[in-house]
């Protein structure tokens, strides 16, 4: 109806401070609902980055066969079993097979084909216990990402080569280029040369964990082929469940979510989401209630020359559309009002990417701009139902009369 | 022989219920003919607004008929009143009661740009040629708030005719206007009566008022006495 609109405008822009305060409500209200979008967005990126950033999303690891029955009696229990073996690890045998219909998979960026087990490392008369990782020459970076926590040296691995933490690096008084010895849990040595130390920040892994290349790795743990471990890497990090689910039907290896162990970290993301979503919540409360009360006040104001509408022959839906054309344009308004501000507030805090524990890590593309516009446009007319149907009831004759 | 414009039969109408119910309208009758001038005389509760509010479609009688161009009005929803009034009735109030955010014209015109949804240039133009022949020429774009007593009044009577209504009711149309302007818009009125044929019901307690009108209907105790 565009005569109603033509009158809703009007009517706005007769008392403009009115409007003017209405429409910075609305604003405002809406500047908190994006701010909020961008802050509890940006604090989930964060979090998720620094806590599952360097987390395989689906760790795939050979299960320990069950020790079979030596005797079996139908009558009675006997209970002879072979004792699981402490010493030989699990070999996922058919890795070679899998990986590449793992990597074929829609949404996985990564995988990484790993033997790992345990030993230490000596240089003279230093011992150190430490973590090996063989990993593929190239993607040493493909799931924990090395690279950026290398301080010196190369984040690759080959043959002859071991990366270690800085802390062990300190401990064994170890530079890039130094030689140590590192012996397997299965009574293996090798004489590696240190490529690359890093440093992550996480004591266990500056302290006690070395990279090796995969085959190094074959030699320390007499693996002549398979791996003990598959670690994959996702677009999404919340599509492990379903593609951890795809993997264990196509492959019918054990394939587990990260979820399955960072149930607290789920957790505190969904609290942390729920905390953002009633704040929001408030801000879009606050908006119907002041358009509400302020439209409920135009329709007393303007009761009389709501009667003299009706009488001059405006029907009850022609005067409820005019004042839901005053709630959708100050919605409109204060929408895009409390974007503009919103962009211009969120624009000044450092790109995502960039952001560090110093600063608040407000993301602006989590700012859910277009949703706040379109929601406070919905519920601003909403809002303004009803105070338009209470001036749709007016009575003419009395109205004109008072 | 003139034409039929309305007719009201047996009218009654009642406020209130049980012991505070009072009866302003006792089975009133009445026909107005096109091309009426009249004037609606009576002391004050004598039910002449009533009467007056029930002929403009704005209330419904408690019983009796109400007919207008053979339209059942008596019978009619919301709806259908509102579609009538806009259609066929116009309105002059005491205190001009015009919309005092619009300008003189978008005043005139509201009746039209109502119904239709939008201003249109044939609208326009007529809402234009009522205010030239209102004298208000010069004052089309003026925002009505900004008018004299009596030039808002001669808006009012141009409002009202907009629609080009078979009946114009005018409630006490130059009680708040001093005598120059009173009389301009008495003239106005007998004007377009004769021009256009237009019905107008005026209510006044002035008698020199009524004595420009052909017809004189008296209203006392809720019925038409003269």
């Amino acid at each position: 109806m565009l005569y109603a609109m033509k009158i809703a405008t009007r009517y706005l822009t007769s008392s403009k401070a009115q409007t003017t305060l209405l429409v910075v409500g609305v604003a405002l209200g809406v500047f908190i609902f994006i701010f909020m979008s961008a802050l509890i967005g940006g604090l989930a990126n964060f979090i998720l980055k620094s806590i599952a950033g360097d987390i395989s999303y689906i760790t795939i690891v050979a299960e320990v066969a069950e020790p079979e029955l030596l005797i079996r009696q139908d009558n009675g229990h006997i209970l002879v079993a072979r004792e699981k073996s402490a010493a030989r690890q699990p070999i996922l045998r058919e890795a070679g097979t899998f990986v590449p219909m793992i990597e074929a998979l829609l949404g996985v960026t990564a995988v990484s084909p790993q033997i790992n087990g345990s030993g230490t490392m000596t240089r003279g008369a230093q011992v150190s216990q430490v973590a090996i990782s063989g990993v593929v020459p190239g993607k040493e970076s493909a799931i924990l990402q090395l690279k950026s926590y290398i301080v010196s040296g190369s984040d690759r691995v080959g043959t002859g080569l071991v990366i270690i933490g800085q802390t062990l690096a300190d401990d064994l008084d170890l530079a890039v280029g130094d030689t140590i010895r590192l012996d397997s849990s299965r009574d293996v040595n090798a004489i590696l040369t240190v490529s690359g130390i890093y440093k992550i920040g996480q004591g266990g892994l500056d302290r006690g964990a070395a990279f090796v290349s995969l085959n190094t790795a074959r030699t320390l743990f007499a693996v002549p082929q398979g791996v003990t471990r598959i670690e994959i890497k996702l677009t999404d990090i919340f599509d492990a469940d379903k593609i951890a689910a795809r993997i264990s039907a196509m492959t019918g290896l054990n394939a587990k979510s990260w979820t399955e162990e960072g149930a607290q970290l789920l957790s505190a993301l969904d609290a942390q989401g729920q905390t953002g979503l009633l704040l929001k919540t408030f801000a879009m409360v606050s908006i119907v209630i002041g358009i509400a009360s302020s439209l409920l006040l135009s329709t007393y104001r303007r009761k009389a020359e709501i009667g003299i509408m009706r009488a001059m022959g405006a029907s009850r839906l022609f005067v409820i559309f005019v004042f839901v054309s005053q709630g959708a344009l100050v919605g409109l308004l204060g929408g895009l009002l409390g974007a503009g501000l919103g962009y211009a507030v969120l624009s000044a805090f450092p790109p995502r990417d960039s952001a560090n524990p110093s600063v608040m890590p407000i993301d602006i593309t989590e700012g859910a701009f277009g949703i706040a516009i379109g929601l406070t446009f919905v519920i601003a007319i909403l809002a303004a139902i009803l105070p338009a149907r209470s001036a749709a009831r007016v009575d003419p004759v009395t109205a004109i009369g008072k | 022989m003139s034409e039929l414009l309305l007719q009201l039969d047996d009218l009654v109408k009642t406020y209130g219920a049980g012991e505070a119910e009072t009866k302003v309208l006792r089975g009133l009758n009445l026909q107005l003919n096109k091309g009426e001038l009249a004037a609606l005389l009576g002391p004050s509760g004598s039910g002449k607004s009533t009467l007056l509010t029930i002929l403009g479609t704005l209330m419904q009688p408690t019983s009796g008929s109400h007919t207008m161009l053979g339209v059942d009005l008596a019978a009619a929803n919301d709806k259908a009143l509102t579609e009538f009034r806009n259609l066929h009735i116009g309105f002059v109030f005491q205190f001009h009661n015009l919309l005092p955010d619009f300008t003189a014209l978008e005043n005139v015109i509201f009746p039209t740009a109502v119904r239709e949804g939008r201003e249109t240039s044939a609208a326009l133009a007529r809402g234009r040629d009522l205010l030239g022949r209102m004298g208000l020429a010069n004052r089309v774009d003026f925002p009505s708030a900004n008018l004299s007593g009596g030039q808002k009044q001669r808006v009012a009577v141009a409002r009202a005719l907009m629609n080009r209504p078979e009946l114009v009711l005018a409630d006490e149309p130059t009680g708040n206007l001093d005598r120059t302007s009173a009389s301009q818009v008495m003239e106005l009125i007998g004007q377009i009566n004769r021009d256009e044929g237009t019905t107008f019901l005026i209510s006044t307690h002035d008698e020199k008022i009524a004595a420009t009108c052909r017809r004189q209907i008296v209203v006392g105790d809720g019925l038409v006495t003269g």
